[in-house]
């Protein structure tokens, strides 16, 4: 919104002031100022001129050679206005002058010298209109400077919207000014209005239909003769971003910029009853810009009787548009529910200068007073127009009056430091809320332009008091807590512990992907996202939430396959499993690690990812985890080679190499591991306690047996054969060797022996190892020859 | 046996000069002083002298190996030295220059930035809380006061889910409800102050460009006391602003609107590039907008279990919310932001550690 300085200084007595300053603080104390205009300091020198005479050029079809009476002297210009010819006066800008920063030379045109310029308002910047030179009204005198007759000179800032979106009262000039009186300490002068233009019993006849209609006031004037609106009023609607019109409209317009209240005029003549109310069925409708509209039953809509003439609080409709010629009005001035007005131009995409400042739920209190206002205004231009009906005001939803009562101690509480009594009730009275003071005790009440939303509570209070005061002014201290100890939470400390173990162990990289699927991604590797939880309002295959992680991994390591020849990528993200019991979306936090190798055998990848998932588990949880072949849950995962996870019973993830057909389609000469770990399961898993084994003194016996290993016989089972004889001076067993090859598979498994009070003999431990071989030899196990 | 002693004499320093390395050294030690070397069959020999001359040959065969041992020892320290000498001279020279293999893996840049800002919270005393993606609408809107048709409520603006009333939390403010439960009872029996950090994922339904993204990461921070005032606030915001950008750091706040708060601040920081003389950075403001924050609602706190009916007043708090993503941009010098969640390796795996 662009806010005229001009303007604000009709309400409230800036002289002397830096404005400049005073808009740094208003960023400060109100809202955000996003740019500051210097309007007329580049044009000087343009003056009232008369055309004394105007003849052809002789080497031009359109240019004309003028004398201009400038006050000062006679000038030769030449001039290709249309519209130049003598008698006429009109903006001249001297030789040596400048208009809107270009300095006016004198030049030679097509032969003949010209000493300055004769302006358009486009070109003096006060409006758009090019078509051709000013035409200024033969009272003024030749020579008189520009900018008595407009208000070229203007300090116009832009603010921004999104800053004012809890502040109705700010969608108008009045309510700025009366930031610029509290911040300059003064009080806002009172609104000029006309009172009681009219004495009989007529009324505008109104009906209201609908509860989104919480007041209605109008009123009917006839005889409006004059058309053009005031040199002061089109420039200030024009450096606020709106053209002028017509008188009516512009008025319109020029009240909702300076009180923020949206109005229409309807032609009188198109209007008899008007009545407000939803339509019935889906009807088309053509608004004033000339677009045919859809508009559904849920729109509030104005009516002629059954005629819709606007969409309430949006638009207007073409056929009751003000003409040039019209001479009668019926003048709206109403409020509705913002979140309707909202709704409805959402709806249609039509937002609207006035549904913008209804959404912001304005003060119904304003209608009126913007319809009195108006006619104050209208008269002032048009003395002779006449109000033909009382104004007509239908009154059905109040807000209630609200008064807020504090003391200063909660200020002070509050805001940290002393702001005093007086200060405290001298800045709530300037921005209009009425304080009474008992002692340190206040009650003030909210002025009805405040009181739709924005400030109904102690807090609301102090932000008044505090943002005027200047957050800049505030001593700043410490808080003076008790020193208590804080923990980092478990989750946390593992997810950190994972990652760098990733990271620094094993130089993944962590990735960031996306919660739902992206079925074209996986489109390319031929999977679609599985039925699960959506995103409403998705079409086709999109926004179902991943059921795992690998529904987004699969295509980041595809996306990624010619980054390097081997590369492992990991998250800790969430997915949906689908939902629980109670209906809600059951997510989880899940550790993936896609491993991916053009170098390494898929065996021996999938056997790196085994020691992975077993050092994060030692290093958690101080245990080792289980492993279970388990049935595909994933049309990826391979048949043969998708195994379970369990720490202590309780099954934590998912480990898989991945079916050829999917594999195929990433790459014909890589392998791929992948590893799915539920990081809240396995926080849940208990840590076995760090209990210290003091070293043995004694020696140890080292004993080493090389196996052969027929097909089917994993090693879990050869485990089976020493675990099951609880040898108690069996310290540690280890695989130092292996050999795999077509024909045969050996293995050799290092055993030591020990014990803590004394040296083991050697027929001790050949006890065991007879005793271990026997076992070995029940499943099929032999020594190597 | 005087001579006998002499003959020894010639004998080890002729010998010795012939020694050319360690291993002949150590034969010539082998012959002149094991036990059945030369010297020890000297000493064998002093049995057969006369006594009165024992003591007098006794003392020159000591004086004799005494002679022999420092020669020895001289000659190998001397040969030691050269032979290590030699042994340097033939070594390679390695290079170092070779190209070799990274074996880097890498932190997602928010993961680093995130670290940073939780250790800075750490140490100031914040406990460090996660929270769901997935949030119902009263822990989202409702109990952040935002009302039933606020426009951030819109479809356009949140991802709704299928399932009832849930949706991906579009701030991390959505935690706040219950951080307060969760610590609300320490609060108010140990007069431990609120002091809480929630980091997450927040989703919000916007076209992806270079500067937009539908997924980003947000750190909410909360404080609740007695008597948390805006002054506190500020010096809060001032400290810790200036431990994250490493220097001291000038702040001011403007009033701002979010339902969450009351009085609710947008806090800028003078520019750290331009130092508050204006530059393209700061649109020659001198001033980088940088997080909202704000005095908790008063119905926030109410629907927190904080403050009851009967003492409204009794706490009061702030809160402040940062772009984690903006921040690892703006650490990092990323200028799209689809850098962060479009897992291209080439990129994302020079984020090494900090």
């Amino acid at each position: 919104m662009f806010v005229s300085m001009n303007w604000i200084k009709d309400f409230v007595d800036l002289e002397g002031q830096d404005l400049e300053k005073l808009i740094k603080r208003f960023t400060l104390s109100t809202a955000e100022v996003e740019g500051i205009e210097y309007k007329g300091k580049d044009t000087d020198a343009v003056v009232v001129g008369e055309i004394i005479s105007c003849e052809e050029h002789p080497n031009s079809d359109h240019l004309h050679i003028l004398k201009v009476d400038a006050g000062d002297k006679v000038y030769d210009v030449v001039c290709g206005a249309p519209n130049a010819r003598t008698g006429i006066k009109t903006a001249f800008c001297k030789p040596g002058g400048h208009v809107c920063g270009m300095e006016i030379k004198p030049a030679k045109l097509r032969g003949v010298e010209s000493f300055g310029m004769c302006c358009s308002e486009k070109e003096v910047g006060i409006s758009d209109n090019h078509d051709g030179i000013m035409e200024l009204e033969a009272s003024y005198e030749n020579g008189t400077d520009l900018k008595d007759i407009f208000p070229i000179e203007d300090v116009i800032f832009e603010v921004d919207n999104k800053s004012l979106t809890n502040r109705p009262d700010l969608w108008g000039h009045y309510g700025m000014a009366r930031e610029f009186a509290a911040l300059t300490n003064q009080k806002i002068k009172e609104l000029d209005i006309m009172e009681n233009p009219y004495t009989g019993d007529k009324e505008v006849d109104i009906s209201i239909e609908d509860d989104n209609v919480y007041r209605y006031t109008g009123v009917r004037i006839e005889n409006v003769t004059k058309k053009v609106s005031s040199n002061v009023m089109r420039t200030r609607l024009y450096y606020c971003g709106t053209r002028a019109i017509n008188l009516l409209a512009d008025l319109t317009n020029y009240i909702m910029l300076e009180l923020g209240q949206p109005m229409h005029a309807f032609d009188g003549n198109n209007i008899s009853r008007i009545v407000v109310k939803k339509p019935e069925n889906d009807i088309r409708f053509t608004t004033l810009d000339g677009e045919e509209r859809e508009i559904t039953p849920d729109t509030l809509m104005i009516y002629d009787n059954e005629t819709p003439v606007g969409i309430a609080g949006i638009m207007g409709g073409l056929d009751s548009e003000i003409k040039d010629e019209t001479n009668s009005v019926v003048l709206e001035s109403a409020n509705f529910d913002g979140v309707n007005i909202r709704k409805s131009a959402s709806r249609m995409s039509l937002r609207t200068d006035a549904s913008a400042r209804y959404e912001k739920t304005l003060d119904p209190e304003m209608t009126i007073l913007a319809i009195k206002r108006f006619i104050k205004l209208l008269k002032d231009v048009d003395a002779d127009c006449v109000c033909t009906t009382n104004i007509t005001d239908i009154y059905n939803k109040k807000y209630p009056e609200l008064t807020v009562s504090f003391d200063k101690k909660f200020i002070d509480r509050y805001t940290g430091i002393d702001i005093s009594c007086e200060r405290i009730k001298t800045t709530l009275e300037q921005l209009g809320f009425a304080t009474e003071q008992t002692g340190e005790a206040f009650v003030t009440k909210v002025p009805s332009w405040r009181a739709t939303k924005d400030v109904s509570m102690k807090a609301d209070i102090v932000e008044e008091i505090t943002r005027i005061y200047g957050y800049d002014n505030f001593a700043i201290k410490t808080t003076s807590a008790p020193l208590l100890p804080t923990k980092t939470t478990d989750l946390r400390r593992e997810e950190n512990l994972v990652k760098d173990l990733l990271v620094n162990s094993y130089a993944m990289h962590e990735i960031h992907t996306r919660v739902w699927c992206d079925p074209d991604a996986m489109r390319d590797i031929d999977l679609v996202p599985e039925e699960n939880v959506r995103i409403l309002g998705s079409a086709d295959n999109n926004g179902y939430l991943r059921t795992c992680m690998m529904e987004s991994f699969l295509p980041a390591v595809y996306a990624n396959r010619n980054y390097k020849p081997s590369f492992s990528i990991f998250e800790i993200g969430r997915v949906v499993e689908g939902v629980k019991a109670d209906g809600t979306a059951n997510e989880q936090r899940v550790l993936a690690i896609s491993m991916y190798s053009k170098e390494m055998a898929e065996k021996n990848l999938y056997l790196q990812a085994v020691q992975i998932v077993n050092t994060i588990s030692n290093m958690l949880k101080h245990r080792l985890p289980k492993y279970a072949k388990t049935e595909v849950t994933h049309a990826w995962q391979h048949p043969k080679n998708t195994t379970k996870i369990m720490i202590d019973g309780t099954e934590i993830g998912v480990l898989n190499t991945l079916h050829p057909k999917i594999l195929k389609k990433i790459s014909k000469n890589a392998a791929v591991v992948c590893v799915e770990i539920n990081m809240d399961n396995l926080l849940g898993v208990p840590a076995l306690d760090l209990l210290f084994d003091e070293p043995s003194r004694f020696p140890t016996i080292e004993y080493d047996l090389s196996l052969i290993i027929p097909e089917n016989v994993r090693f879990e089972n050869i485990e089976e054969c020493w675990n099951t004889l609880k040898i108690e001076t069996l310290q540690t067993v280890s695989v130092i060797d292996v050999y795999d090859s077509d024909e045969v598979k050996s293995i050799t498994v290092r055993f030591v022996f020990g014990c803590d009070d004394r040296t083991l003999t050697g027929e001790e431990v050949q006890e065991n190892i007879d005793n271990i071989l026997n076992n070995l030899n029940e499943i099929n196990v032999n020594l190597k020859a | 046996m005087k001579e006998k002693i002499q003959e020894l004499k010639q004998k080890f320093n002729t010998e010795l000069d012939a020694v050319k390395d360690t291993k002949a050294l150590e034969d010539l030690r082998l012959v002149f002083f094991s036990k059945k070397g030369l010297i020890s069959d000297l000493m064998k020999e002093l049995g057969k002298v006369p006594n009165e001359q024992k003591k007098e040959f006794g003392q020159l065969i000591n004086g004799l190996k005494k002679e022999l041992n420092d020669k020895f020892d001289e000659k190998k320290l001397e040969l030691v030295k050269l032979e290590e000498e030699s042994e340097i001279n033939a070594t390679e020279a390695y290079d170092e220059s070779m190209p070799t293999r990274c074996a880097c893996g890498s932190y997602h840049p928010i993961t680093l930035v995130q670290r940073d800002l939780e250790d800075i919270f750490k140490s100031m005393g914040f406990d460090v809380e996660d929270y769901n993606e997935i949030v119902d609408d009263y822990h989202c809107f409702e109990a952040l006061n935002i009302p039933k048709f606020h426009p951030a409520r819109d479809m356009q603006d949140t991802y709704y889910l299928s399932t009832p009333n849930q949706l991906l939390k579009s701030h991390t403010s959505a935690a706040q409800n219950a951080i307060m439960r969760k610590y609300g009872d320490a609060l108010k029996k140990q007069k431990r102050p609120i002091k809480a950090v929630f980091p997450g994922r927040c989703f919000r339904n916007e076209a992806i460009d270079a500067c937009h993204e539908n997924t980003f990461f947000q750190m909410e921070g909360i404080m609740i006391d007695e008597d948390i005032s805006i002054s506190n606030l500020i010096y809060f915001m001032k400290t810790m602003l200036s431990e994250v950008f490493e220097r001291d750091v000038t702040v001011r706040l403007r009033p701002g609107f979010f339902p969450f708060v009351e009085p609710g601040f947008e806090l800028d920081i003078q520019c750290l590039i331009c130092g508050g003389d204006g530059c393209p950075s700061c649109k020659n403001s001198g001033w980088l907008e940088l997080c909202p924050c704000g005095m908790i609602h008063p119905n926030v706190l109410k629907y927190g279990g904080i403050n009851t009916e009967e003492e409204p007043d009794k706490y009061t708090g702030f809160a402040f919310g940062l772009g984690l993503t903006r921040l690892a941009m703006m650490k990092f010098g990323i200028k799209d932001i689809r850098v962060l969640n479009e897992f291209d390796l080439n990129s994302l795996s020079q984020f090494v550690s900090k």
